[in-house]
């Protein structure tokens, strides 16, 4: 198991190059001279002499990456443009913000969308399956943003029972969780759903009829932990979306995170803060990737075997 | 009488594959349902372990009594506690037929927890000294093994050994060996034969193979297009074939000395359940056929089904 | 395939009700947003700001914005750029991805081997994700967010496209066209290219539901096409100051998304009923 970790790690490491050279690019890639990028209008030309040389800018493009990414390797992620501070001490402000909040989201949703998978699965076709795929396609068809706010405006302001925006406390959580959260339960409650059909109608299904299980027992015990493997490596692929979701939400909610410092950065023309966050961003993904992996194989023995 | 089937018709959505099936199963006695695929020899296997629910399927006229009670009048929940306990079914695919995440041991353990009441521990040698008898080397590192990791011929067998767990007085064998490869089934059909005859259960042993008949029943029941086409004694009809059907599956065992070129393949195919022909169902395909087979219905009388039955034979 | 045999599917799909409810919802927006300047009377960008707030009413049937604006006129328009600007990005996304599939999965070796590593790692990102990289690269407004969900999207058509030629590439009448010497770019865009289409556009209809999200998303925060154009998310984005004030400004444009992806969606799923995708890929 160990092994097999280590080498889907090595596996990301090309991928990891890759998204992390497109980040590079992205400063040469926007017009204007880089080093303008990188500083505030009206510096001097010593500032930019400075500039010039942190980031190898009079060196060839290769170097400069190569310049980069052993920064970003040794946890120097430069300097914001605007603020001036050092970029790694932002993300690592914002950091903790967002995983908990992606985190209580993958939560809510996993518990929530599993069930009402499971109940849309044990009563396919009638009206509590229904029921909730309806529910479902219209969860999934809102923009993350717009529930938000709606949520805002019924719990906040309607109803006064949780604060408008902010970090304060566990009851600033609970509505960007719910808005984030009910995206992704729809997700799940579909995987589920469909896993749990596939999988119920899987020969061995019917040799544990014949050997005289009570039903409840194979559909938890059986289906269900068939149905699970997918489901749960569905989730971890997710674990991306999550926080893309986070994005959008964190700016609705006025919540410190990632997502809100990316969106705040993109409009200030702030790209080292850019390029971090969207770094920090790929690399939560890529580990939800490996994630899914491991989890995958902790699940299916055919999957381990297939690993040896 | 252990297992009756009376008249059984079975009805899944708006086609009937099965229609009028009748037979009948005692303790001791291996009876051999015989069929090419489509005949409706699944069904039947599903229909006598009353799992037809799975797939939709109903009983539409008949019955199917065990040991003496009705199947189709008992509720779910008495039917379940049937199955595994006193009826045990041997599925077609051993590839598929496990549970792919479970250990073997596990899958086998629950026949006697579940049925016997057994301590985990209690189950567990229970599981180790059954396998051991069906010849599994290894009995111990079987249990820890998930079913991938063994080949077809161990999986059947463990198969086997979870009908057999629980003491039932019933085997239902789906075509035990048609997934495995030649030179093991003949093993597993003498395994099973032997278990069955050592504890006098008595085995439904659903086949398309005159081969394996031949090999361990004592009586065979011929299925043709959802129909009873001849049932009998296995001496007797070997001997003497009354249904040209039946003729034409006995001509199909390889022999010794015959080149596997010279075998005789029946001509045509079993129609398909939305394109039954009229009459006897065989006429299409029966080198004996006469006018009145494609008009009526032959009755199943003396042990076959026939309006114009092959000579030697009785009726 | 004629005219007629193309639309055949797409009349059937209305049969149903939820089909019919969908098609005629989005019948609807479409002729709101191409009619626009002839439904109402009010100029998009045409402040009042002694109007400003109003609550629905005889002459503004959904009240008026913050600059005193008419919300149903800033509807109909935004109607406009987002059915736009997503369609014409799905549409450059079908297309590239339609080829590039197409063309891998066609010559397979190489070239299949490097489209598929690139497709791979686009997928495994989120879209909103792309959408901000390819935004941050080009710039926000039209041009920016055409390109984010174009290529957020690209990877799918991509892969789609390869799967389904993969599938029908070793069938009989495409042998058959090329034992008669037909070229290879005559079999991908005369034989295979025009089989893949159904499935292809149906996806491609359905993605056009994510990318009126992904655009709204974008343009709510600012990234989209910029002011004094008006699109369902930049509408949004400008409300948010006044949600407490007047809901409706967030609102409606919200329902607008929300109740047209839908559309798509259930439009979608009566058109994939009608031309049988499902049960013709299983004869395939």
């Amino acid at each position: 198991m160990l092994a097999f970790t280590f080498r889907r790690l090595l596996a990301l490491i090309p991928v990891f190059l890759a998204v992390s050279l497109i980040i590079f690019l992205i400063l040469h890639l926007i017009p204007g001279d880089p080093v303008d990028n990188l500083i505030k209008i009206g510096a001097s030309a010593g500032q930019r002499a400075e500039i010039e040389a942190r980031y190898g800018l009079d060196r060839p493009l290769p170097v400069q990456y190569l310049v980069w990414l052993g920064n970003v390797l040794q946890g120097d992620l430069g300097t914001a443009i605007v603020g001036r501070r050092a970029v790694s001490a932002i993300v690592a402000q914002a950091l903790p913000y967002s995983l908990m909040l992606g985190g209580c989201a993958l939560l809510f949703s996993s518990i929530l969308g599993i069930a009402l998978g499971i109940v849309a699965a044990l009563k396919r076709d009638r009206w509590p399956d229904q029921a909730i795929m309806g529910g479902v396609l219209i969860g999934s068809t809102m923009p993350g943003f717009w529930l938000g706010l709606m949520l805002i405006l019924v719990f906040a302001v309607w109803l006064g029972w949780f604060p408008v925006s902010g970090a304060r406390g566990w009851t600033s959580l609970v509505l960007p969780v719910l808005t984030v959260g009910l995206g992704g339960t729809a997700l799940v409650a579909r995987v589920t759903r469909i896993a749990m059909i596939e999988a119920g109608q899987r020969d061995f299904v019917l040799l544990l009829h014949a050997k005289g299980l009570p039903v409840w027992r194979i559909q938890l015990f059986h289906v269900l932990r068939h149905a699970l493997i997918p489901v749960v490596t569905i989730l971890a692929l997710r674990i991306g979306w999550i926080l893309g979701g986070s994005v959008t939400v964190e700016v609705v909610f006025a919540r410190p995170g990632l997502g809100s410092t990316l969106i705040k950065a993109l409009a200030q023309h702030d790209y080292p803060v850019v390029q971090a966050c969207l770094l920090m961003l790929a690399v939560a993904v890529m580990l939800g990737t490996l994630l899914g992996d491991i989890l995958q194989a902790v699940m299916d023995p055919r999957v381990r075997t297939a690993l040896q | 009488m252990l297992l009756e089937v009376e008249n059984l018709s079975v009805t899944i959505g708006q086609i009937s594959p099965l229609e009028g099936v009748g037979f009948s199963l005692d303790r001791g006695e291996i009876l051999g349902l015989v069929g090419e695929s489509g005949s409706g020899k699944s069904l039947t296997a599903l229909a006598v372990t009353g799992l037809l629910p799975l797939i939709d399927g109903r009983v539409t006229a008949g019955h199917v009594r065990f040991a003496g009670r009705d199947l189709a009048a008992l509720p779910p929940c008495a039917l379940r506690a049937l199955r595994g306990k006193r009826i045990g079914l041997v599925t077609q695919n051993p590839m598929t037929a496990m549970d792919p995440v479970q250990r073997i041991g596990a899958q086998v353990d629950v026949m006697s927890r579940l049925h016997l009441g057994l301590s985990a521990a209690a189950a567990r040698a229970r599981t180790l000294e059954l396998l051991t008898r069906l010849r599994i080397p290894e009995a111990a590192a079987v249990c820890d093994a998930y079913p991938h990791q063994l080949s077809g011929g161990m999986k059947q067998r463990i198969v086997i050994a979870m009908a057999l767990a629980a003491e039932p007085e019933l085997i239902v064998a789906d075509e035990p060996t048609t997934a495995l490869d030649v030179t093991v089934q003949a093993q597993i059909i003498q395994l099973l034969g032997e278990e069955v005859k050592r504890r006098g259960l008595g085995l439904l042993l659903i086949t398309h193979d005159m081969g394996v008949v031949a090999q361990v029943c004592d009586r065979v029941a011929v299925l043709y297009a959802g129909r009873i086409a001849e049932l009998g004694p296995v001496g007797g009809i070997f001997a003497r074939p009354a249904h040209p059907y039946t003729r034409a599956l006995i001509d199909c065992i390889p022999r010794e000395g015959t080149a596997p070129g010279s075998l005789t393949g029946i001509p045509g195919a079993v129609p398909s359940v939305t394109t039954y022909p009229l009459g006897c169902r065989f006429h299409p395909r029966c080198p004996r056929a006469r006018p009145i087979c494609s008009a009526t219905v032959p009755p199943l009388l003396n042990g076959h089904a026939c309006h114009n039955p092959l000579e030697g034979a009785d009726g | 395939m004629n005219m007629a045999a193309a639309l055949a599917p797409a009349a059937t799909a209305l049969r149903s009700p939820k089909g019919a409810i969908a098609g005629g919802w989005l019948l609807l927006v479409i002729l709101g947003a191409i009619l626009a300047p002839w439904l109402t009377p009010y100029g998009y960008d045409v402040q009042n700001l002694p109007g400003a707030f109003q609550p629905p009413n005889a002459q503004h049937w959904l009240g008026t914005d913050e600059f005193g604006r008419d919300l149903l006129t800033r509807l109909l328009y935004g109607a406009r750029t987002s059915l736009s600007v997503s369609a014409v990005a799905i549409g450059i996304s079908v297309t590239a991805g339609l080829i590039l599939g197409a063309v891998a999965g066609y010559f397979g070796g190489r070239l299949d081997r490097a489209v598929t590593v690139v497709v791979d790692l686009t997928w495994s990102f989120p879209e909103i994700l792309v959408a901000l990289i390819l935004v941050a690269i080009v710039g926000p407004g039209v041009t920016g967010t055409l390109a984010a969900i174009g290529v957020a999207y690209l990877a799918q058509f991509t892969r789609l496209a390869r799967a389904q030629i993969m599938a029908i590439r070793a069938e009989t009448y495409v042998e058959a066209a090329r034992s008669l010497g037909a070229s290879d770019a005559f079999i991908l865009f005369r034989h295979l290219i025009p089989n893949t289409l159904s499935p292809v556009l149906v996806a491609a209809m359905l993605a056009t539901g994510d990318a009126i999200i992904l655009e709204a998303t974008l343009g709510f925060f600012g990234l989209g096409a910029q002011p004094p154009i008006p699109s369902w998310g930049a509408m949004m984005s400008s409300g948010t100051a006044q949600l407490f004030r007047a809901p409706g400004i967030i609102l409606f444009p919200g329902l607008c998304v929300a109740a047209t992806v839908v559309a798509i969606n259930l439009y979608g799923d009566a058109l994939v009923r009608a031309l049988d995708i499902r049960s013709r890929a299983r004869t395939h």
